[in-house]
């Protein structure tokens, strides 16, 4: 660990993870780390194991050897929602909405600490169950302005477009007010508008509330844009990384991603 | 002129018709409450006079087992509406209710009497503490099966309640020691039997007794309905309270989707394990409010037919997630079922033309009948006769998310 120079511990460290599924290694001894305060960008060609990574971060999976850390805590093998008391969050590639309930209340679900959630105090405290719901629907009407939504608030999130339900993803996870956020491939099957809108909240969120972002994308124009630095996964391990402009004129990530022979030319 | 026996019944009628017109008319509250206690009282007067005691006292008995049938159905509408466990397992709570209640409350046999009948405790509780003693251990007995049995899902999770319950089932007809199986236990007391008794309880005031002196043991019924109808309405406020919650919404979450309510900070195996044990509280309560009604029960009566699956199609035809829903889906089965006894009785000349013996199978019919029922739901109605409600939290403040 690096507190020994004085400097703070990275927001993220992955230390020699390996995860094996009956056979094949998806994870080979991948040891990264994330700064405080970055857009961290993670590519790799499919299967390199990256949404692997993210399930071992959060508790999804159990690694079969090494370690994950956040500002210095080990939290290898920590149950997801311990994980997300952490100050972790994470969207999934494909949206993950509660679809019988408003937009709204899937927003107001996520908020951490809620008294209501004891269903005692349903029963005997429920001024103070009714006092802090009021809170969270302001907080989570904020939220929806921010991602453009209000006008959905009270929608079943069931019922929201492909790319409204990415928006979602996003706005889930500005109500835990984390301090890592995981986001894996934001911007698949989103239209360059929204993709562009996308990329300026998250953005936002880094500068003005100091989240910091690891995300997972195929789609290099948004990497390029938004991520630094880059890492790059292949065979489960990291393979190199770098500014955006060191990992696009890499030769060995051009063969990571098309093979040998290109590489080798 | 109604006779004084009419007017006692009258009497009795008022509170569960009252209930009834609280939960089911519209409005608001205070205005709800002037017209369910409108409604009642011409209710109460009326029914008396309209009916026939005979046909009076059978709807009476039939709304006091349906009422019984709507607890159950909160119990599973609180672990299937709420959380989506497919519990097969209801009989199995349920029976566990009803002998805890009864060895709580009977007086252990002694004498020649202990030759026949053993248990293994009477302790004479009142019939509340046993309610209450009921609950409590199908919680625990709810709570120690959750913990292996809830890593499953769906219809793992179906067949291995379906065990449990059956496994429960043969151990209350097997271990005599237990609950006198396989023979009946008997004498589970009454709560206030003595108030239609000659002469009545003697702590009555004279007044009171007088005005049921008219009312024979046989009445019983109306009271213990009054008895069912607040434990049910207790079991509705107190459940409805924590559906519409960010408890309920919780598990909601967790029924939908339960990988990102992980993600969202929910331990959902805990959330999970709550809501099992919830219902297995009501179950057992059911129970015991089961077993004080009938007096005398034994292993047979807590069959998958009639103490899982019917309540299954209640829940369904009600409609999941919804507590009114649970309530009236359990009445409307209960009268379907009710009503095809009467149904095949009549159509008998007409089965016996087709075949000789087919007549004394009306009961097979009754079920093909339910069977039907459920397809018919499944196949347009899946979502039941009242829906789920949009919004979940009614802590929320009321000026967003009208619905």
């Amino acid at each position: 660990m690096s507190e020994t120079n004085g400097a703070r511990p990275p927001v993220l460290e992955v230390r020699d993870l390996v995860k094996d599924f009956d056979g094949l290694r998806a994870i080979d001894g991948c040891s990264l780390s994330v700064q405080e305060g970055t857009i961290t960008g993670l590519i790799g060609p499919n299967g390199a194991g990256k949404t692997t990574l993210f399930n071992l971060i959060t508790g999804y999976f159990k690694p079969d050897s090494g370690r994950v850390f956040t500002n210095g805590e080990d939290i290898t093998s920590l149950p997801p929602h311990a994980v997300f008391h952490r100050g972790i969050c994470r969207t999934f590639q494909i949206p993950r909405e509660h679809g019988t309930m408003t937009v709204l209340e899937n927003l107001m679900l996520v908020a951490p600490n809620q008294k209501g959630e004891h269903f005692w105090n349903c029963w005997l405290r429920p001024n103070a169950v009714r006092a802090q719901e009021r809170e969270i629907r302001d907080q989570a009407m904020e939220v929806l302005e921010f991602v453009n939504l209000t006008h959905l608030a009270t929608e079943y999130a069931g019922r929201l477009s492909g790319g409204q339900k990415k928006l979602l993803e996003l706005a889930r996870t500005m109500m835990a007010r984390p301090r890592l956020v995981l986001l894996d491939e934001p911007a698949a099957g989103v239209n360059k508008t929204l993709m562009n809108k996308l990329a300026e909240n998250i953005e936002f969120l880094r500068r003005e509330r100091g989240v910091t972002f690891l995300l997972i994308e195929h789609d290099m124009e948004l990497v390029m844009e938004l991520c630094d630095p880059v890492i790059v996964m292949s065979e489960g391990r990291r393979l190199m990384e770098g500014r955006p402009e060191e990992v696009r004129n890499d030769p060995t990530v051009l063969e990571a991603y098309l093979g040998g022979q290109y590489g080798a030319a | 002129m109604m006779q004084q026996i009419d007017l006692a019944r009258t009497a009795l009628l008022f509170l569960p018709l009252f209930l009834l017109g609280l939960l089911a008319l519209p409005g608001r509250a205070t205005r709800r409450a002037i017209l369910a206690l409108i409604a009642a009282a011409v209710a109460a007067f009326a029914l008396p006079l309209i009916l026939d005691r005979g046909t009076l006292t059978y709807l009476v008995s039939f709304s006091t087992m349906a009422g019984i049938y709507a607890i159950l159905a909160l119990g599973l509408n609180s672990q299937w509406g709420l959380a989506g466990h497919v519990n097969f397992g209801v009989a199995g709570f349920f029976s566990v209710g009803a002998f805890t209640s009864a060895l709580f409350t009977t007086t252990m046999p002694e004498g020649a009497l202990a030759a026949y009948s053993q248990q293994a405790f009477g302790l004479q509780w009142p019939f509340l503490a046993g309610v209450v003693m009921a609950g409590i251990l199908a919680a625990i007995v709810g709570f120690l099966i959750s913990i292996p049995v809830l890593r499953l899902r769906t219809d793992f999770l179906a067949i291995a309640t379906l065990g449990i319950a059956e496994v429960i089932r043969f151990i209350f007809q097997n271990e005599r020691w237990l609950a006198n199986g396989p023979q009946p236990m008997r004498g589970i007391p009454r709560p206030l039997d003595c108030l239609f008794k000659d002469p009545a309880c003697s702590w009555l005031p004279t007044g009171v007794a007088d005005f049921l002196a008219p009312l024979s043991p046989r009445d019983y019924v109306f009271f213990y309905l009054i008895v069912v109808s607040l434990i049910l309405a207790l079991v509705f406020i107190a459940l409805e309270r924590i559906s519409r919650s960010p408890w309920g919404r919780m598990l909601r979450a967790i029924r939908d989707e339960e990988n990102s309510a992980a993600m969202n900070g929910k331990n959902v195996t805990r959330r999970r394990i709550e809501s099992f044990v919830v219902g297995s509280f009501i179950m057992g309560v059911a129970g015991a409010v089961y077993a004080h009604y009938v007096v005398s029960i034994d292993y047979s009566h807590f069959n998958p037919l009639f103490a899982t699956f019917i309540i299954w199609v209640m829940l369904m035809l009600g409609g999941s997630g919804n507590n009114k829903g649970a309530i009236l889906g359990a009445f409307a089965v209960w009268g379907v079922w009710s009503g095809a006894a009467f149904m095949i009785d009549s159509a008998s000349p007409a089965l016996q033309l087709i075949s000789d013996d087919l007549p004394s199978r009306g009961a097979y019919l009754r079920w093909m009948l339910v069977a039907l029922l459920l397809g018919l739901i499944v196949l347009y109605r899946p979502q039941g006769l009242i829906k789920e409600r949009k919004r979940v939290s009614d802590f929320m403040p009321d000026d967003t998310n009208k619905d």
